[in-house]
């Protein structure tokens, strides 16, 4: 398959293993900061083929985890009202919220629809004008522009019965947040290429020149996970820190530019809450002033829902790469992907949900 | 782009007494006349076998010695028709390879049908007619029966159960509590083309090509693996959960580890792209026409060309060996030479958001 074989080829991926394991001269510690790359180096065994010669740290990239615990109450508040139809990503289904999570109020009879697109969603309130058609939209840079158009399709079509519960979150600031911790062991980062392709990689430079740390764009298949810490490898090794862009083929500096306008002209810069990270400044994008009408959490009165995390779930150590998931107390006992304390344990992207799902509870030399 | 039409029955010419109700209503699961007109125009006509023409409470039947496999699996699929079959093949062969996989010789099926209040009579005709094309692929017969009407809103169109027996010869012992450590797995073809093409029709996902379902009637494969007894050790048809559930649950049935080798599994491309762009692992989605077969290795190279040389085993292959190590878990070896485990999945596979 074009674009997909040729970046799982076994022997050019132990070649490069290879290559990067002679290069390094101590163990580096990389931070990869998407939810995605996390899963397909665990799930591909990487992190295994590197061993000695990388520590991949897991980042805070899955924008299911990261959604406050309060917004996933302030989601199931809205989706069990009368007349309501919630629709949501597959993904959210199953995060639990403080008592509930959307597939139980599903069963208890609430319409909850699964869509791929937020456009679908769009189509939906067309189609049913008597009822309020409410999308979650959440996630990183990189599914915030399917999300403006569906506002912005909205607002241009006069369906009035669409609005969005908004919890979109950026990459940069969470990467400066994991620099400023006083724990932080991170070397370089992997940035998500997806994320690039929407905008660019021009934010990279002033993070580079701060905290002289590399940042390297890179992709998702196995070959673009170990060229990108085979470059990552080559600049820490020289101690010359670099963005460097190791996904050329769905990158460019610049990004998307008619993306780029479209969210600045629906969103706006906010500050956000990360779930179990907490408060970070200037993270997050909320609907902007001439879209506000379209804010879910403004058109249900839902502002007064608070929420605590449990204390047993540590989903924002492992979220900043302080933890690995089978080092949490809780990991496959108090929490488990049948009931998880966090939603880092039941995303298709969460660090946790990838360890317990490709096993990591086992030791490796007993598999072979 | 490509899009699947579901088959067109506007040509369909109705049976005359049915004429009068174009659709399903209650009286059709009254057990009236409305009933014996359903039995008599559309079903009987369309499984047409001695043992159903008597019409008596219940079907009496001839059978050889040996022992009976008996299994019964209810068919809810939506849509009711898509690429590769419809609820029809399912419902046949489903239960047709149920009975197969113990290493009997299937023979008779049951079908029992909740219709929804105005279901089209055009419809359950192209169903019951294909039940019964199906059924005569795979060399059963449809003995006895059932309808039952819901009210509209009650149902969602048509559910079929089906239930059968099926002889095992004195000398075949099957089970999957019966893979031994050495043992070599063997895979019949192609992983997750019914799950996928389900989806992409259910989902209204247009990808370049029609994913089309795999389903088919595994009997006749079974029989050529059957030469191979008593070294064939354990068959299993890789439904719901797809091939991970299946070799989960022979390793914990066991009591050993299955070792397969991720890069040896034959995905279409197609369904592994659909896959990638959902997020999903084409080893948890179902397959319809497929069967896993754990065998003694000295017979892996002849069941596999066995296998390869069945109509539905084109592309059969030895994916994985049984293992002493890590009993009661299915581990893998990845594309890229690592390791990893495939666990159980909690419930069905979700859609990823990006």
């Amino acid at each position: 398959m074009k674009y997909l074989d040729e970046f799982r080829d076994g022997e050019l991926a132990q070649k490069l293993a290879r290559e990067i394991r002679q290069t390094a001269t101590r163990q580096w510690s990389l931070m990869e900061v998407c939810g995605g790359q996390t899963h397909s180096i665990v799930r591909n065994g990487i992190d295994q083929l590197l061993d000695g010669a990388v520590e991949m740290i897991h980042g805070p990239g899955c924008p299911v985890c990261v959604t406050p615990l309060e917004l996933i109450d302030k989601a199931l508040a809205i989706a069990a009202q009368p007349g309501v139809i919630f629709c949501s990503f597959g993904d959210m289904l199953r995060v639990p919220g403080s008592r509930m999570d959307l597939f139980r109020i599903k069963a208890d009879g609430a319409d909850i629809r699964v869509v791929y697109s937020p456009l679908d969603a769009l189509k939906i309130a067309r189609e049913n004008p008597e009822r309020q058609v409410v999308f979650f939209g959440i996630g990183f840079e990189t599914t915030a522009p399917a999300n403006a158009m569906a506002v912005h399709q909205a607002k241009l079509q006069g369906i009035a019965n669409f609005s969005m519960l908004v919890s979109h979150v950026l990459v940069p600031p969470a990467i400066e947040a994991i620099l400023n911790s006083s724990t932080c062991r991170v070397q370089a980062f992997l940035a998500a290429g997806h994320v690039c392709s929407v905008m660019g990689y021009w934010q990279y430079y002033p993070l580079v020149e701060r905290y002289k740390v590399p940042i390297v764009i890179t992709g998702f298949e196995p070959l673009d996970l170990l060229e990108g810490i085979r470059r990552t490898v080559h600049l820490l090794e020289a101690g010359t820190p670099q963005v460097d862009n190791a996904y050329q083929r769905a990158v460019c500096f610049e990004g998307n530019q008619p993306a780029q306008k479209l969210l600045s002209e629906v969103f706006e810069v906010t500050d956000r809450g990360w779930r179990g990270i907490g408060v970070i400044p200037r993270s997050g994008w909320r609907l902007s002033q001439p879209y506000r009408d379209f804010d879910a959490e403004l058109r249900f009165d839902v502002s007064g829902i608070t929420a605590e995390e449990s204390p047993l779930c540590h989903s924002g150590e492992v979220l900043q790469g302080n933890l690995k998931p089978n080092e949490c107390p809780s990991f496959g006992s108090a929490c488990t992907p049948r009931r998880p304390l966090g939603a880092t344990m039941v995303s298709s992207e969460g660090a946790c949900a990838a360890y317990y799902n490709y096993g990591r509870f086992v030791a490796v030399e007993s598999v072979h | 782009m490509s899009a699947f039409a579901p088959p067109d029955l506007s040509q369909w010419s109705c049976p005359l007494p049915l004429r009068d109700y174009p659709t399903i209503v209650m009286g059709h699961g009254g057990g009236g006349k409305l009933s014996a007109e359903l039995i008599e125009h559309i079903f009987v006509p369309a499984f047409r076998n001695s043992a159903l023409e008597v019409m008596a409470d219940s079907s009496v039947l001839p059978v050889p010695t040996g022992r009976i496999a008996f299994s019964t699996d209810t068919y809810v699929v939506r849509p009711l028709f898509f690429p590769g079959g419809s609820i029809a093949d399912l419902a046949v062969n489903g239960t047709v390879n149920d009975l197969a996989m113990s290493g009997a010789t299937p023979m008779y099926l049951s079908a029992g049908f909740i219709l929804e209040e105005g279901f089209p009579i055009a419809q359950l005709a192209a169903i019951a007619e294909r039940m019964g094309a199906a059924a005569r692929t795979a060399g059963v017969q449809i003995v006895t029966g059932d309808t039952k009407v819901v009210e509209k809103g009650r149902g969602d169109g048509c559910y079929i159960n089906t239930a059968g027996i099926g002889i095992v010869p004195d000398d075949i012992h099957i089970g999957p509590t019966l893979a031994r450590p050495g043992d070599i797995v063997l895979l019949s073809g192609t992983i997750g083309d019914h799950g996928m093409a389900i989806m992409s029709v259910r989902e209204g996902l247009a990808f370049e090509t029609i994913l089309k379902s795999d389903s088919a009637a595994l009997q006749g494969m079974v029989a050529s693996l059957l030469e191979f007894a008593p070294h064939v050790h354990v068959l299993r048809d890789p439904t719901r959960g797809g091939l991970a559930t299946s070799l989960n649950e022979i390793a914990a049935q066991s009591n050993v580890g299955i070792l397969i080798e991720e890069r040896s599994l034959p995905i279409l491309p197609d369904v592994q792209s659909a896959c990638d762009l959902l997020g999903m692992d084409p080893v948890y989605i179902a397959n319809e026409g497929k069967l896993v077969a754990i065998v003694d290795p000295c017979v892996a190279d002849d069941v596999l060309r066995a296998m390869q040389q069945d109509k539905h085993g084109g592309r059969a292959a030895i994916i994985g060996s049984v293992t002493s190590k890590h009993p009661g878990m299915l581990a893998a070896i990845t594309a890229i030479g690592g390791t990893r485990i495939i666990p159980l999945e909690i419930g069905e596979q979700i859609p990823r958001i990006c």
